[in-house]
């Protein structure tokens, strides 16, 4: 091998020149959006103290807020960070500049379109209904075509190397853009009604199957690997030394990818989901401790005999808090996907702390790290005072804590109090709404850390404007190294898989594909296999045209970010939300849901039995004002949905396309479907009218009145009959 | 009770061989990589370990 590096030493140097405009844009996207995502976060959190704070409007209030906040969070303040990092450490690991500097214009200023197009879109109340997935089709094809940019310049940039060998970040890179394109195409197969709207190709368990395939995987492959790659990249610049081992490294990467994709199905646990998938789930969510602390240990030990530099250092104690937090929430995933602790952290505030700690800690932490680091290598100048990059250290961490231990009191409270039973069988806790006021202290709590971590980022943003402003920003970079060799002939000791993959870096991705598509294939086919797989009850039938109007109102508010439509199969839980016929909920009842709406979250109850559980003039006072139905709720009001009418022009669009979905409308029947929404929505305003309570039936309330007091009773109706 | 959840997966006519393809898989693919590791050459992980420290920059990136 001698040989080898001797002849490329002997060649000319090519002299060429990094590209820091780029970097430095997506730095400055990144921190601009990370501002406007947490701030986004604070009003949410406020909401729970102060269900006003939407200000009475339904663009600020929290069901399309809440997506607001994760969508801007994951892929504008991480997304655009990764960027950031991938931009910085790619050429540098590469020696060379980046493929095309159109290539990364286009990408920058494409995927800040598209966050702006997410920030219009998702107050307007225009979404798929499906978590971290909701932006509509057209700002998906652009999410794809994007992606497919960055990753034509990534490879371009890889191919013409000055760098014999990948380092383990550059797979790192080429495992995410992989596996991201895999999960947004998949996730993303809906059929168009209209432009932004849409309706999820996959319906009920399928739908969940796929949609926690990809929502398990973006936080791997979106928020986990990328990161990885920044943290095997940064924190051996930043310290000065090599990483730990790389012989660790390597084991990480490939059983990271390997094992990840097959977790998905935690998500799902209790729910109408097969046991087998249920079970690959927990195995597999379990064995990932393993690559995971071992990737955590590998970036804690890089630093071993240099921790006298990360008391000095506030860029190194960010990573390091950083990466003890990936380790904290990668062990803690695996605990709540064993089924038994699932069973109480599900739906819980336990699983809000958890992803904050990832999402603060690990996502954060890192980012805030890297622009500590780049921004004065940049702009050729030391970081304008070290004291206050300490001062946001320490109250960011100050902001994590008081965010986790409120949420992970509140979790277990509420999973306690839904689960308490008195000795006669009755709950303890009959009313759901007891175990809300119950936690509503530890949700100003968590406001308050908030408001802590926000004012750390500020002083950052101060920092750094300060620190720009004392340098002068160097756009480019003079760097030399020796052209590879076109002529290169391994030596005979080097391993064959080296020459395969390593210095092949499409070879590496069609790899990482098939690696990542396998676990994605025998975890999803056996559900495409569904019909025989779902058993059907012959009772449930699809919506009638005015519920499906009403379940798009559902979709549109965001109803699923706070209330379930999934009774799993405990007693607590039949016993409370179905005490006639303690039903819970059978995967044969969603088959014609498009999307799903089984939530993750319940901040209020669950709705999967709530039809006839009320009177109509019930769900009409309490849409209008929760508080008058049930004093102390936190639910805002939806006085809007009083003056808007339901949208009549597109049902026979609607009705066709779910019929092409395989819903089983009657052929011809779009022309009638209006019709009979009409029918359906004066019957449910002369009920009202009965009751004094004059609504005009073209309002939306009555559209969601019908959906309401729809759900779950396809099974009600024929007790029996589900149970054979 | 549990009738609903447990046995979905009956029907498809031999799904019990996925679980088995997977160990299988995941077998051989961890076996093949020890081996390889413990094989591999050590002096050539230092050097790759030691890619993002020896820039050759011409401007302060090292501090």
């Amino acid at each position: 091998m001698s040989d080898n590096i001797e002849k490329e030493l002997s060649t000319n140097q090519d002299t060429f020149y990094y590209d820091n405009t780029i970097v430095r844009n997506f730095l400055i996207a990144t921190t601009v959006f990370g501002v406007i995502g947490m701030t986004v976060g604070l009003l949410v959190a406020f909401q729970f103290v102060w269900p006003e704070a939407n200000f009475g409007l339904q663009y600020t209030t929290f069901g399309r807020v809440r997506p607001l906040h994760t969508n801007a969070v994951i892929f504008a303040f991480v997304g655009n960070g990764i960027f950031a990092g991938v931009y910085y450490s790619l050429q540098r690991l590469c020696k060379a500049r980046m493929f095309s500097d159109m290539l990364s214009r286009i990408h920058f200023w494409g995927w800040q379109t598209i966050i702006l197009a997410a920030a219009i879109s998702l107050p307007l109340g225009l979404t798929t209904g499906k978590e971290y997935a909701e932006l509509e089709w057209p700002i998906d094809i652009a999410i794809a075509l994007v992606w497919v940019i960055f990753g034509v310049n990534m490879f371009g940039t890889i191919l013409k190397r000055r760098e014999r060998h990948l380092y383990v970040a550059i797979w790192f890179f080429i495992a995410t853009f992989v596996t991201v394109a895999m999960l947004h195409i998949v996730n993303s197969f809906e059929l168009p009604i209209s432009f932004m709207k849409s309706y999820s190709w996959y319906a009920g368990v399928q739908d969940a199957l796929v949609q926690w395939w990809y929502g398990h995987n973006a936080v791997a492959f979106f928020l986990t690997t990328p990161y990885l790659g920044l943290m095997y990249y940064f924190i051996p610049k930043v310290s000065g030394r090599p990483i730990y081992s790389y012989r660790l490294s390597i084991v990480h990467f490939w059983a990271l990818i390997f094992i990840y994709i097959w977790a998905g199905p935690h998500h799902l646990l209790y729910n109408a989901l097969p046991d087998w998938a249920q079970s690959l789930g927990v195995v597999f969510s379990v064995m990932l401790i393993a690559p995971s602390w071992g990737g955590m240990l590998n970036g804690l030990l890089t630093l071993r005999g240099a921790w006298d530099k990360v008391r000095e250092s506030a860029t190194l104690k960010f990573m390091v808090v950083a990466v003890t937090c990936y380790g904290m929430s990668t062990f803690e995933g695996p605990m709540m996907s064993l089924k038994s602790v699932n069973a109480i952290a599900h739906f819980t505030d336990w699983i809000v702390a958890h992803v904050h700690v990832g999402a603060l800690g690990w996502n954060g932490f890192l980012t805030f790290a890297m622009l500590y680091y780049l921004i004065p290598k940049m702009y050729g100048t030391k970081l304008h005072s070290q004291k206050l990059a300490n001062a946001h250290f320490w109250i960011g961490t100050l902001g994590i804590i008081f965010y986790a231990l409120p949420m992970y009191w509140a979790g277990f409270t509420q999973s306690l109090m839904w689960k308490q039973f008195n000795p006669d069988g009755t709950l303890v806790y009959g009313n759901f709404l007891e175990t809300v006021t119950q936690i509503i202290p530890m949700y100003a709590l968590r406001a308050f850390s908030g408001v802590l971590y926000l004012a750390g980022v500020f002083i950052m943003v101060y920092n750094l404007i300060k620190t720009a402003k004392a340098g002068s920003f160097i756009k480019e970079v003079k760097a030399e190294a020796a052209p590879l060799l076109k002529d290169y002939t391994p030596a005979p000791s080097e391993h064959w898989h080296r020459k395969m993959f390593e210095w092949k870096p499409m070879k590496m991705l069609v790899l990482s594909l098939i690696l990542v598509a396998i676990g994605g294939a025998i975890e999803i086919i056996p559900t495409f296999l569904i019909e025989s797989n779902v058993p059907t009850i012959a009772s449930v039938k699809p919506y009638t045209p005015l519920e499906l109007n009403g379940r798009d109102i559902y979709v549109r508010e965001g109803c699923y970010t706070c209330h379930s439509q999934m009774i799993r199969p405990f007693r607590s839980e039949v016993a409370r939300y179905d005490p006639e016929d303690l039903e819970y909920s059978k995967a044969g009842e969603f088959v014609y849901d498009h999307p799903f709406q089984w939530g993750s979250k319940r901040t209020g109850p669950d709705l999967h039995r709530v039809g006839g559980k009320y009177p109509d003039s019930w769900h009409f006072y309490h849409m209008l004002e929760p508080e008058n139905m049930s004093p102390g709720s936190i639910m805002p009001p939806y006085p809007w949905l009083f003056d808007q009418n339901w949208d009549k022009d597109i049902i026979p669009a609607k009705i066709r396309a779910m019929q092409t979905l395989g819903v089983p409308y009657a052929e011809g029947y779009d022309n009638q479907a209006l019709a009979d929404a009409d029918a359906q929505a004066k019957g449910i305003s002369d009920g009202l009218a009965v009751e004094g309570l004059k609504v005009n039936p073209d309002k939306e309330i009555v559209a969601l009145i019908a959906y309401l007091q729809r759900l779950g009773t396809d099974i009600k109706k024929t007790n029996g009959e589900a149970n054979d | 009770m549990l009738k609903f959840i447990k046995h979905h997966m009956e029907t498809i006519s031999g799904i019990e061989i996925f679980p088995l393809i997977s160990l299988v898989i995941f077998f051989v693919f961890f076996v093949g990589l020890t081996i390889y590791l413990v094989k591999a050459d050590k002096k050539l992980f230092n050097k790759i370990a030691n890619i993002p420290l020896d820039s050759k920059e011409s401007d302060h990136e090292e501090d």
